[in-house]
């Protein structure tokens, strides 16, 4: 097997941390960085997620085969795509109007779908944003446990999301893998996997029974 | 160790024995003598969190605790949580510190947005500044808390110029927490101005937020603080067994959870994640008094936590089983677990 994919994993707030402990455990080298300076999560990243480097987030991108968005996307906006270019983007964001306000950008399709526009030269992938930060590290299991679940990945090009699949495969969920970023809607708060957290059976049928009602 | 024990409450609408539900007069009155037999049964602090629904009718909780600070003379008041964001940091202080008067000294105030997000339309604040708001506001209600005259400027409220603000305390600042759930910034931030830390663990394993408990008292040092005290604030329910714990809070839990998941973003519970958050390893005190007094000694010693805050009740339980949950929670509960510390 190759070199691990480093990882860059852009927020410390409650995301941030559970993918980044989730990745080290599972052998990826990992950066964290938020808008500042590394400086100010140095005490964050020692106690909260030992093994991460924090860094500055144009160093922590510029080194890094996999960038995680795990900010709240009010802030999104905030981020230059220049800084994302060529990158491999996983976005663990939500469009959430119910807990976070409304954005008039993402009222219209899906969250995921945006953030790609926007990123224009980046790859984005929409995984690790359906099952609750309180709840995703408690839940991985390793591969062929059999209180395994399953976690939704959702790409427009295929090597991408093989690559993030097996980022979910080996933090710990069976990965399920959706043909779109627009197939990825369902992944999005209020779909059927939303929330929840399945098993791989379960999950495809959840899945599959929103695509027939939808269609 | 010195460890004391609370109990809080949302205003849960209380039904009758019947399952019809009270009014919201009825509940607040209620709630009123929730809180003095709260002091009766040997509890340390009482607390109110601030909510705007049809099922947690709790608006002004400073009102409510100071009708219960007229008839008690030793439990602590606070709130819990205080939604300081859409709120005015100025008026929050002047009403903890009218009820501090009140109650000779006995106020308590814990700032945070809960999962609550009602207050922000209602008072006409957008969800996406939440972070600006607190941010200013928290570092306002810091000055504010020191006595003497105030000065602060910034973009969420009018400019203060060395502003007196009244009442003054008898004798200094009132205990004054940060509500968090669980993010590290947040941790800092609290340390940064120099609030206690309240840990709201409303799911998954307790013993995973150790870490922010360290990360707290290691920012203090960072900030040149002297160490202050963590709590943990947790859902649960007792009542003579664990069977009949399970069996009164379950529906009522399910219930509720199931309404306001969509837009708190919690999962629809089930009969398997119940189970999983009442036993050893989740965040739901549920069960008879052995059950958790063990509970809470294991948390408290695996956080370096010494408050414990139990938020009883859930909207559709009755007046009678809050009351025996009260009961057994002062009575056996708090001295077990003191016996399980010492």
């Amino acid at each position: 097997m190759q070199e691990p994919n480093r990882l860059a994993v852009l927020g410390a707030g409650h995301v941030g941390p559970v993918i980044a402990r989730l990745a080290i455990k599972a052998g990826y080298p990992v950066a964290i960085a938020t808008s500042g300076d590394p400086e100010d999560i140095a005490l964050i990243t020692e106690l909260v997620i030992p093994g991460a480097q924090p860094r500055w987030a144009a160093d922590a991108v510029a080194d890094a085969d996999i960038v995680v968005l795990a900010i709240p996307l009010h802030r999104f906006g905030g981020i230059d795509p220049a800084l994302l270019n060529g990158k491999l983007v996983v976005d663990a964001m939500n469009y959430w109007p119910a807990s976070d306000g409304v954005l008039k950008t993402f009222e219209d399709g899906g969250s995921s779908e945006i953030v790609a526009r926007r990123l224009a030269g980046s790859t984005v992938v929409k995984a690790l944003n359906h099952i609750g930060y309180h709840e995703l590290e408690d839940r991985a299991r390793p591969a062929a446990a059999p209180d395994r679940r399953a976690a939704g990945v959702a790409g427009d090009a295929p090597a991408a999301a093989s690559t993030i699949a097996g980022l979910i495969d080996r933090i710990g969920y069976d990965p399920v893998r959706l043909e779109s970023l627009r197939a990825g809607r369902v992944l999005q708060p209020g779909g059927p996997v939303f929330g929840v957290v399945l098993t791989l059976p379960e999950f495809e049928r959840a899945v599959r029974k929103d695509a027939r009602s939808l269609a | 160790m010195t460890y004391t024990f609370g109990l809080d409450t949302f205003g849960d609408r209380n039904s009758d024995t019947d399952g019809k539900p009270l009014s919201h007069a009825q509940t607040i009155r209620n709630v009123v003598e929730e809180g003095v037999f709260a002091e009766q049964a040997g509890v340390d602090f009482f607390g109110i969190g601030e909510h705007h629904t049809e099922y947690f009718p709790m608006p002004a909780g400073d009102v409510v605790l100071a009708a219960i600070a007229a008839r008690t003379e030793r439990i602590h008041l606070g709130s819990a949580v205080t939604v300081l964001s859409s709120d005015d940091p100025v008026r929050v202080f002047q009403r903890y510190s009218t009820l501090n008067a009140i109650s000779g000294g006995r106020a308590e105030v814990i700032l945070g947005r809960g999962s609550s997000i009602e207050s922000f339309p209602l008072f006409g604040y957008d969800l996406a500044d939440y972070e600006e708001l607190f941010e200013e506001k928290a570092t306002l209600f810091a000055e504010l808390l020191k006595g003497g005259p105030v000065t602060w400027e910034g973009k969420t409220r009018a400019p203060l110029l060395n502003q007196d603000v009244v009442p003054h305390t008898e004798s200094g600042p009132f205990p004054a927490w940060i509500g968090v759930g669980g993010n590290p910034q947040s941790v800092i931030r609290a340390a940064r101005l120099g609030f206690s830390l309240a840990l709201a663990i409303i799911g998954g394993p307790p013993a995973r937020f150790a870490a922010h408990s360290q990360l707290f008292q290691r920012a203090l040092e960072k900030f040149g603080r002297p160490p202050l005290p963590v709590l943990v604030h947790s859902p649960g329910h007792v009542a003579a067994t664990d069977e009949q714990a399970k069996a009164e809070f379950w529906p009522r839990w399910r219930d509720i959870i199931t309404l306001i998941a969509p837009e708190r973003g919690f999962a629809i519970p089930t009969e398997e994640s119940f189970d999983r958050e009442t036993g050893p390893h989740g965040a739901l005190y549920v069960g008879s008094p052995e059950t958790i007094a063990q509970k809470i000694a294991s948390t408290l010693r695996a956080l370096g936590a010494t408050r414990f805050d139990l938020k009883y009740g859930m909207p559709g339980l009755t007046h009678e089983q809050l009351m025996t949950n009260i009961e057994l929670y002062g009575d056996q509960v708090i001295p077990r677990v003191r016996e399980l510390l010492s």
